[in-house]
């Protein structure tokens, strides 16, 4: 899923200060697993939202809202009867959501309401960690199920470097070399022949260093 | 009133400050007695969620709080509710209801000039 953390509350009143009625809009989609940004998030931000400026002595009219997702145009149009009542959308989904609302709605100022994260998964309730960087050329196949472009802080692709020391990543004692874990789970598979079988260099093309990235499925269109 | 404070959540227990309230007090089981396992541990979270985010909006955490008590303790009930209300009574309104008695009071004086 894609992950976020919420956005201080001093920041996002900074953010609203200028308006006096918003739309809260949350997302039924990640944002919804990882506790950030749902229909509970919503009701939760709009209130408090709403308790702030009114103690502080001007109050501000939400309007709460939670699509199925943001970043699908046949829910995002469901707000476009009411988009323009009001001077702007604070949203909590993703990245990606947030700016699919503001090419929707082009006279709206769009404010994000949450620190869009990684690609992850749900280690416990609460704990999230980072699995993929998307780099568009999936190797997982020939490394144990665990990507070296993520667990590895180098995105090595040909074993550990110097800094690795037992299965600890240099960079802090709390994150495993990505390296160790390919190895130890290859062995563990008896699979260390793929280890030889990567790719001398990896194109990186595909991954974002080649610009904003887009799939097109003519399967599909 | 709630069956059990885990039906409790945070956008919740923030309508009763939008409503008016200066103070919330939560009641639960005692816990490790909860009938569904851990629903006052699950409100006891979100209570101190609300805590916090009163206190980053200038309402004052002091205005909730979590108790918990068994179904037979009436007397300890009485006086925890007496010991909260004291609290509030010590804290005065909510900013909410300062901010509503201004704007009231301003809109009559409007009205009657």
């Amino acid at each position: 899923m894609i992950t976020g953390t919420p956005k201080p509350i001093e920041e996002i009143l900074e953010m609203v200060e200028p308006y006096d009625n918003i739309i809260v809009a949350g997302c039924h989609g990640c944002v919804t697993v990882c506790r950030v940004g749902g229909e509970k998030e919503v009701q939760v931000l709009a209130s408090t939202l709403r308790l702030a400026r009114e103690a502080s002595g001007r109050k501000i009219e939400i309007k709460e809202v939670s699509l199925e997702r943001q970043c699908d145009p046949e829910y995002v149009e469901l707000m476009r009867p009411y988009v323009e009542d009001y001077q702007a959308v604070l949203s909590i989904a993703c990245g990606a959501g947030i700016q699919f609302l503001a090419e929707k709605f082009t006279v709206t100022p769009l404010l994000p309401g949450i620190n869009t994260g990684f690609l992850g998964v749900t280690e416990r309730q609460g704990e999230w960690a980072e699995r993929c960087q998307g780099c568009g050329d999936c190797v997982l196949h020939l490394t144990g199920g665990i990507c070296p472009v993520t667990r590895c802080a180098k995105s090595l692709f040909h074993g550990p470097c110097g800094g690795s020391v037992r299965g600890i990543c240099e960079i802090d004692k709390d994150v495993k070399c990505g390296w160790q874990l390919i190895v130890d789970r290859l062995k563990a598979l008896d699979q260390m022949d793929n280890y030889g079988k990567l790719k001398p260099y990896k194109g990186w093309d595909s991954a974002r260093h080649g610009g904003p990235r887009r799939i097109l499925r003519e399967d599909m269109i | 009133m709630l069956p059990c404070t885990g039906r409790i959540d945070e956008a919740l227990l923030l309508k009763a400050f939008e409503n008016g309230a200066d103070g919330v007090m939560v009641v639960g089981c005692l816990e490790g007695d909860c009938h569904y396992v851990n629903g006052n541990i699950r409100a006891r979270a979100r209570v101190e969620r609300v805590y916090a985010i009163l206190e980053k909006i200038d309402i004052g955490p002091d205005r909730i709080r979590m108790y918990n008590l068994s179904a037979g303790e009436g007397s300890k009930f009485a006086a925890y509710a007496n010991e909260f209300v004291e609290q509030i009574l010590e804290l005065g309104p909510s900013p909410i209801n300062v901010a509503r008695t201004t704007t009231a009071q301003a809109t009559s004086q409007e009205e009657a000039a």
